[in-house]
Formats: C-alpha cells, sequence, structure tokens
C-alpha cells in the first residue's frame, strides 16, 4: 500500500515536470534559434513571450481536427498514440537523483529501478519507430510514406552504433542498472578529476560519447538528421496528414524523445547526479552562485533597460532567482536539491546543444547520412568497444 | 497478481497470433505478430527472465519487424484477394487446424502428465551475468559456431544480391 502511494506520488511529480518541461522546451528552442539568428523570438504572450507553450497548446487543441478519406483509419488513429507512448515511458526508469528520505519514507529519486532499465529503454526505442512508419504508411500519401521510409531505414542504422556506443561503459560499470551505472561513476581521480565515464579510467569514454550524441541526433529525427520531415522536399514528412492534437502527439514525441536521450547521455556518460568537483572544494555552493549570478544578471538589465516593460520584469525575475539561490542554501533541503541540480544542469546543457546544433547545421544529404552510419560511425563505435574491452580485461 | 497478468498478457497473445493469420493485409499481420512478440516478452518477464525478456523485444518486435514493415511498406502490396477455390479451402482448413490442436493437447496431456509446472519468477538464472556465463563458458563452441554460421549467411545474402544489380 506504502509503496503504491509513494509510486503514485513520484509518477505525478515526474510526469508534471515532464509535461512542464516538454512545453518549456520548444518556447526555450525558439528563444535560443531567435537569438542565434539576432532575433527576438516570442516576445507577445506574457513577459518575454513565457506564456506561448499555454497559447501554443490552446490553439492545438482547439484546431479543428481533420481525418483525411482514403487514410488507412485503424493505423492512422493508433500511429500518434504509438508515438507519444513510447516516447513518455522510458523516463520511468531514469534515475534523477540518490536514495533520499522524506517524511519517514526511503525511496529513490526515480520511478523503479530495472535491473535491466538500460535494455528497457532500447526496447522501447525501438518500438517508437512504429509510430512514425505506420504514421507514413497509413496517410495514404506519397510524401508521408517517404518520410515513414526514411525515418524507419534511419533508425535501424543508427540504433546500431547507438547500441556498441553505450555498450563501452557498460564495460567499466559492470551492470545494466542505471541506478548502478551512476553509482560506478561517484568518486574523484586525483581528489579532483570526476570518475564519469568520459573521464574515467582506464579508456575515457570521449568516443563513444561522441558517436552516442551523434546517433542520438538520428534517433530523435532532430537537424541535421531530419530528413524524415525535410520540408522542402517532403512538405511535412511522416506527419503532412495530421492536425490538431494528433499533430502535438509526434510533436510532443520528438521533444520527449530529446529528453529522454539527453537524461541517457547524462547517465551514461556524465556521472548522472554526481557533482563537477568534490563537496570538499565547495561544489555544494555551485547552485546558490549560479541562480545569483543569473539574478544580478537580470537585475542589471533591468535597471539599464532596453525596453520600458524590462523595468519591471527583469527585476522581477531577479528577485524569483535569488530567492532560488536562497533555497539552495537551506541545509534541510540541500540533501534533495543539489543532486537535482546537477542532473538537470547537464541534462540542460545538453538539450542546448540540441537546439545549438539545429540553428548551426543545414541537412545532410540521404545518402551521405547512411553512408555515414555505416561506413564511419558503425566501425568508430566497434573499434571503440573493442579497445575498451581489452583495456578493461588487461587491468583484470 | 501475476495470474492475472498472465491470463491477460496469454490472451493478447494468442489473439494476436491468431490475427496474424486471418487479416488479409500484410501490413495488419506484420503488427499483429509484433503484438505476439510483445505478449511473449511479457511472459518471458513474469517467469524471472528479464534479460531475455528486453532482447526479445529488442531483437524481434524492434529491429526484426522493423525490417519485415519497411519491406512490406517498400513493395506498398495491397490486401490479399480471395481466390475461387477460397470457399473450400476455409471449409476443410478450419476442422483440419481443430483437429490438430485437439491432437496436440491430447499427445501432452497422454506423454506429459507429471511434469513440472512453471513457476512464475520462478527462473532466476536469466540476468545478464548468469546469460553471459552460459554464453561464453558453458556453450562457447556452438556460440562461435552459430556466430560464424551467422556471418556466412550475411556474406552470403550480400554476394547474391550483387549478383542480382550487376
Amino acid at each position: 500500500m506504502e509503496f503504491i502511494v509513494i509510486s503514485l506520488i513520484k509518477s505525478a511529480i515526474v510526469a508534471g515536470v515532464l509535461l512542464t518541461t516538454l512545453a518549456y522546451l520548444q518556447w526555450v528552442e525558439r528563444k535560443v534559434i531567435a537569438h542565434v539568428q539576432v532575433r527576438m523570438g516570442p516576445s507577445r504572450v506574457g513577459p518575454h513571450g513565457l506564456l506561448q507553450p499555454l497559447a501554443d497548446v490552446i490553439k492545438l487543441m482547439t484546431k479543428e481536427d481533420l481525418l483525411p478519406p482514403y487514410v488507412n483509419r485503424f493505423f492512422y488513429l493508433l500511429a500518434p498514440f504509438l508515438a507519444v507512448t513510447m516516447a513518455l515511458i522510458s523516463i520511468s526508469v531514469i534515475p534523477f537523483g540518490p536514495e533520499v528520505t522524506a517524511f519517514g519514507h526511503q525511496t529513490f529519486m526515480q520511478l523503479t529501478d530495472l535491473n535491466v532499465g538500460l535494455l528497457f529503454v532500447l526496447a522501447i526505442s525501438s518500438m517508437g519507430v512504429y509510430g512514425i512508419a505506420l504514421a507514413g504508411w497509413a496517410s495514404n500519401n506519397k510524401y508521408s510514406l517517404l518520410g515513414g521510409l526514411r525515418s524507419s531505414a534511419q533508425m535501424i542504422s543508427y540504433e546500431l552504433p547507438l547500441s556498441l556506443a553505450i555498450a563501452a561503459p557498460l564495460l567499466s560499470a559492470g551492470t545494466l542498472s542505471l541506478r548502478q551505472v551512476v553509482d560506478s561513476q561517484s568518486g574523484y581521480s586525483f581528489g579532483i578529476i570526476p570518475q564519469w565515464s568520459i573521464f574515467q579510467g582506464p579508456f575515457p569514454q570521449l568516443i563513444s560519447f561522441i558517436i552516442f550524441m551523434i546517433a542520438a541526433f538520428a534517433e530523435t529525427n532532430r537537424v541535421p538528421f531530419d530528413l524524415p520531415e525535410a520540408e522542402n522536399e517532403l512538405v511535412a514528412g511522416f506527419h503532412t496528414e495530421y492536425s490538431s492534437m494528433k499533430f502535438a502527439s509526434f510533436f510532443m514525441a520528438e521533444y520527449a524523445n530529446m529528453i529522454t536521450v539527453c537524461c541517457m547521455t547524462t547517465v551514461l556518460f556524465l556521472g548522472g547526479w554526481n557533482p563537477l568537483f568534490p563537496v570538499s572544494l565547495g561544489s555544494s555552493y555551485v547552485p546558490a552562485v549560479v541562480f545569483a549570478l543569473a539574478g544580478a544578471v537580470l537585475l542589471y538589465h533591468g535597471l539599464n533597460y532596453a525596453r520600458r516593460l524590462d523595468r519591471i520584469t527583469l527585476p522581477l525575475f531577479a528577485l524569483v532567482f535569488f530567492g532560488i539561490a536562497v533555497i539552495f542554501l537551506i541545509p534541510f533541503l540541500q540533501v534533495y536539491l543539489i543532486p537535482l541540480f546537477w542532473f538537470f544542469a547537464k541534462t540542460g546543457f545538453l538539450l542546448f546543444v540540441f537546439i545549438w546544433v539545429r540553428a548551426t547545421l543545414p541537412r545532410f544529404r540521404y545518402d551521405q547520412l547512411m553512408g555515414f552510419a555505416w561506413k564511419y560511425l558503425f566501425p568508430a563505435a566497434l573499434l571503440n568497444l573493442l579497445v575498451t574491452g581489452f583495456l578493461i580485461a588487461l587491468k583484470g | 497478481m501475476d495470474l492475472v497478468f498472465f491470463l491477460i498478457f496469454a490472451i493478447i497473445a494468442i489473439v494476436s497470433a491468431v490475427n496474424v493469420i486471418i487479416q488479409t493485409h500484410p501490413i495488419s499481420s506484420a503488427l499483429s505478430l509484433i503484438g505476439v512478440m510483445v505478449s511473449l516478452a511479457a511472459l518471458y518477464l513474469l517467469l524471472g527472465a528479464d534479460f531475455l525478456a528486453m532482447a526479445q523485444i529488442i531483437v524481434y518486435a524492434g529491429a526484426i519487424m522493423v525490417l519485415f514493415v519497411f519491406t512490406i511498406m517498400l513493395l506498398n502490396t495491397g490486401g490479399e484477394t480471395g481466390t475461387a477455390a477460397h470457399g473450400a479451402v476455409r471449409a476443410s482448413g478450419i476442422p483440419a487446424v481443430l483437429a490438430l490442436l485437439v491432437a496436440l493437447c491430447y499427445t501432452l496431456q497422454r506423454f506429459y502428465p507429471s511434469s513440472t509446472q512453471a513457476v512464475f519468477g520462478g527462473f532466476t538464472k536469466g540476468d545478464a551475468h548468469s546469460i553471459g556465463d552460459a554464453l561464453f563458458k558453458q556453450y562457447l563452441l556452438p556460440f562461435e559456431v552459430t556466430s560464424i554460421l551467422i556471418l556466412i549467411a550475411i556474406l552470403g545474402a550480400i554476394v547474391l544480391a550483387r549478383k542480382e544489380i550487376d
């Protein structure tokens, strides 16, 4: 009974945070891309466009839900459902923080710790292909079909380097449970360098980290590998025929996949919730300092305002940030918040990289995409796995 | 609780398996087959073989069935159409299948009346470590021979495909 109650509470928290992040990730993406292109980005709805996601959700929900004739009804309706379910479900095995005691109950900051957690994520992500492939096929539209075909071919091809890149850090961790993978990366060599997979001996997993990230871009159908929805040749690819909430489902699935992949990268390569440098050197003050600095920058811009509205909104936001900084200093809350801060900081940085790449790189050509996976990425991943295995066997 | 889940997934597996045969469109059949694979994985999970269950989903439901679906989509085949002998085949086929099922049940009951029942969660050697041990110590030779066999099959497929292109 207690287990069920705790699980329900945890699920509610994770679902709430995940869905809010999904909505705001899109706002962040539009803002970042806008600033890369020297534009303002969304700024009409709410201060700095902060209510834009809400407006978008209302717009998508109230749009006419079109069911085109000639589609295969059953699969046409199944596809978005499948895509979004498979995208949201894998967050359930991601560990966000260590074991904590809350109100007298010991629990992990994780929904469930499977001893095959990593395989579970791979299994779910391999099922996610069907959502896109079916959407393309059931739409009965040649552009959609091409998009669906491209996406399945691309995801099968990139799954191989992805899995091989995962296997290398697992060799040093020696487990498939994501929680134990993070635990194996705690501690510091020479008292300062964190033992994350990308720094850990005998063979730092930098190469497999890069391979994993590249494959992750392809698996989530993001620029520069967004061939399935290449708008200048395929209209909108596999979701051409979808409208309203069904379109929103695909949209959500893409962003949820992005979040999952970034969480996985954090867990596998960047040491999960382990801080960048030891607590003895003051790493538990980092969150407070970061938020205080952000508040100070906001306050400065509020005092030297560019637009008249900034005079009110920016100091207000600065106040919020100072408040968060103070919360991070409360010893009673630090146990919960500091690991979460490190986890979300790393994941957030990776998400930023995803957006950054989208704003920077042009799209690949389709044959380049396939050639790259099979001729360069796959052999490189194989070689990396071989060297890692050899060195770990030598070490004993 | 285990029994409830077993019944749910067993029924899904059987219904999907029957659906593979009675659906006339290849895509529907392929997707029903995925249903069979996934519910089989759930049954493995109930028995305690976690690693096997995940491997089942990744390899069969994920990789192999994606290739099936991909090929069907690429060829863009339509649904089957009945032939003239359709009714006659159906009339003779259904009783034959039922007879086969009865014969199977009878044989199992007759020759293995006292075989031990499977226990939910009873299979304890299903984790990655035990499977690795079994593959690389106990069954090393068969494992390597199978790998070479698969390699030969892959090379053979490439050689045959190239001949077609040239």
